[in-house]
């Protein structure tokens, strides 16, 4: 197996556990690539990569950027606040555009679920998803994955608790998929009106009580309450969020449980989702994730360019 | 052949402490293990440093092929600068491989200077301007035929072997 499944890398749901183990192999290659005086190499010296970005994005877009470059590749970056979109122009029309330019690939973040599959239906290039709406994350996902597997090693039987606004959230179902596909056991925990209604059809048990929840699990994932998506008021203030849902170190102190590993997408809303001292204590792997990220997305990009043969 | 190498390359250098062996993964590093082996036996006072090298990234047939090539890892435990460096690998067939393992190097640092050793070299094959400075044995093959080294673990049945491709 020396070949990626897909040409895209739409969703996890999309690609399989082979896929996922290849990507991580290269990524182990790349982290060490980027861990040398000079972090770049030659590979993608060829091809041009657009960053398509139709929402606000600073780590995402930073580590797709990074990568691309490490990897050589020349890069155009678009965002639709500045241009042609706000005149009315289609999505699909918009790609096609920038592909006669002789764009090789496009990495695109898109508020709307499945922008991306759509867009794949109507263009003729490689598309990295960089997060559609509340749908898929996948990249955010592989490299979750991907730091847990550098501490736990085999993922397989771990358990792990993915805490907070799983309605809005892309990272959690991501996360949901890769997890699930790599064999270890996922559990979600957040208040009752952010928790999709079916999502036990995904084999994945709801808890509502947190303290209950992290006493169960390995590692605890906690996702950002989205402030901007909180249209209608799902639950009272923040502050009650934080006294339900929030970690802090008197928490884990009543658990009791050393060697529990906390997680976090960023950006972090300090003192709501987890307290300062937890944020920046050793149980944190946050800072982990960010470096990981770099190099898993460049593992998707060469693994994705390799596959399209140059004509 | 390897006794002969590892004389070859003990007269030329004799004191090692600047030099160190790289070994062009993946095919590079037995051949490499077992030089540098001989030459601790012939210098036994001597600490002879030994990496490896994965070249994928810098291969420039990337995207030409069907299948992407899966790198191996980069073992470099110390610094390149300054160093006299002999590259290993094991067939010398195009030279396109040595070419990408000189781009990877001067990544890691400016060495003082470069090498190559190789145990087999097929030399009408060539095609970038590459010459071996250490030769095992020197083939004549035509193009389309493979040479293959392979290594046992216990050294008992090492052997290198030439099929045509379609085999």
């Amino acid at each position: 197996m020396t070949k990626l499944s897909t040409k895209h890398l739409l969703g996890i749901k999309n690609i399989t556990t082979e896929d996922i183990h290849l990507i991580f192999q290269t990524a182990d290659n790349f982290k060490e690539v980027i861990n040398r005086p000079i972090k770049k190499v030659p590979s993608l010296r060829d091809i041009t990569i657009a960053n398509i970005f139709f929402e606000n994005s600073t780590r995402t877009k930073l580590s797709f950027e990074l990568a691309e470059k490490r990897l050589s590749a020349d890069v155009v970056n678009f965002s639709a606040s500045s241009s042609s979109v706000k005149k009315g122009e289609t999505l699909v029309d918009t790609v096609n555009n920038i592909l006669a330019m002789k764009v090789h690939m496009v990495v695109m973040r898109h508020p709307n679920p499945g922008a991306c599959m759509h867009l794949q239906r109507h263009v003729d290039c490689s598309i990295v998803n960089a997060g559609d709406g509340a749908h898929e994350h996948p990249t955010q996902a592989l490299l979750d994955a991907y730091s847990l597997r550098e501490k736990l090693g085999d993922l397989t039987g771990k358990k792990v608790l993915i805490v907070g606004d799983i309605l809005h959230s892309r990272v959690a179902l991501s996360n949901i998929f890769c997890l699930q596909k790599l064999g270890a056991e996922v559990r979600v925990c957040g208040p009752a009106t952010l928790i999709p209604k079916h999502i036990e059809s995904l084999g994945v048990r709801v808890m509502l009580n947190l303290k209950e929840a992290l006493l169960w699990c390995d590692v605890a994932n906690m996702l950002r309450i989205q402030l901007e998506r909180q249209d209608i008021q799902y639950f009272p203030s923040l502050r009650e969020y934080t006294m339900q849902y929030g970690l802090s170190s008197k928490l884990l102190k009543e658990i009791g449980k050393d060697d529990l590993i906390i997680m976090h997408p960023g950006p972090i809303n300090r003192g709501v989702e987890v307290t300062t001292d937890i944020a920046d204590g050793k149980h944190s792997i946050i800072l982990d994730q960010v470096e990981n990220g770099v190099a898993v997305r460049m593992a998707v990009l060469y693994l994705l360019a390799g596959q399209a043969k140059s004509t | 052949m390897l006794d002969r190498l590892a004389f070859e390359v003990y007269e030329q250098h004799l004191d090692f402490s600047n030099m160190a062996f790289i070994s062009i993964q993946p095919r590079g590093l037995p051949l490499g293990k077992r030089l540098v082996q001989k030459l601790s036996n012939l210098v036994p006072d001597q600490e002879i440093l030994h990496g490896a090298m994965d070249v994928t990234f810098y291969r420039d047939d990337f995207r030409r092929r069907d299948e992407v090539l899966v790198p191996s890892a980069t073992e470099l435990e110390f610094s390149v600068e300054g160093k006299e460096i002999i590259l290993i690998d094991d067939v010398l067939f195009t030279g396109r491989t040595v070419r990408s393992a000189m781009d990877a190097l001067l990544d890691f640092g400016r060495p003082k200077n470069v090498e190559l050793l190789v145990l087999i070299d097929r030399r009408f094959s060539r095609e970038l301007p590459v010459q071996p400075d250490y030769t095992g044995r020197i083939v004549d093959v035509v193009k389309d035929e493979r040479v293959k080294v392979e290594w046992t673990a216990d050294d008992s049945n090492n052997r290198v072997i030439l099929f045509s491709s379609d085999q």
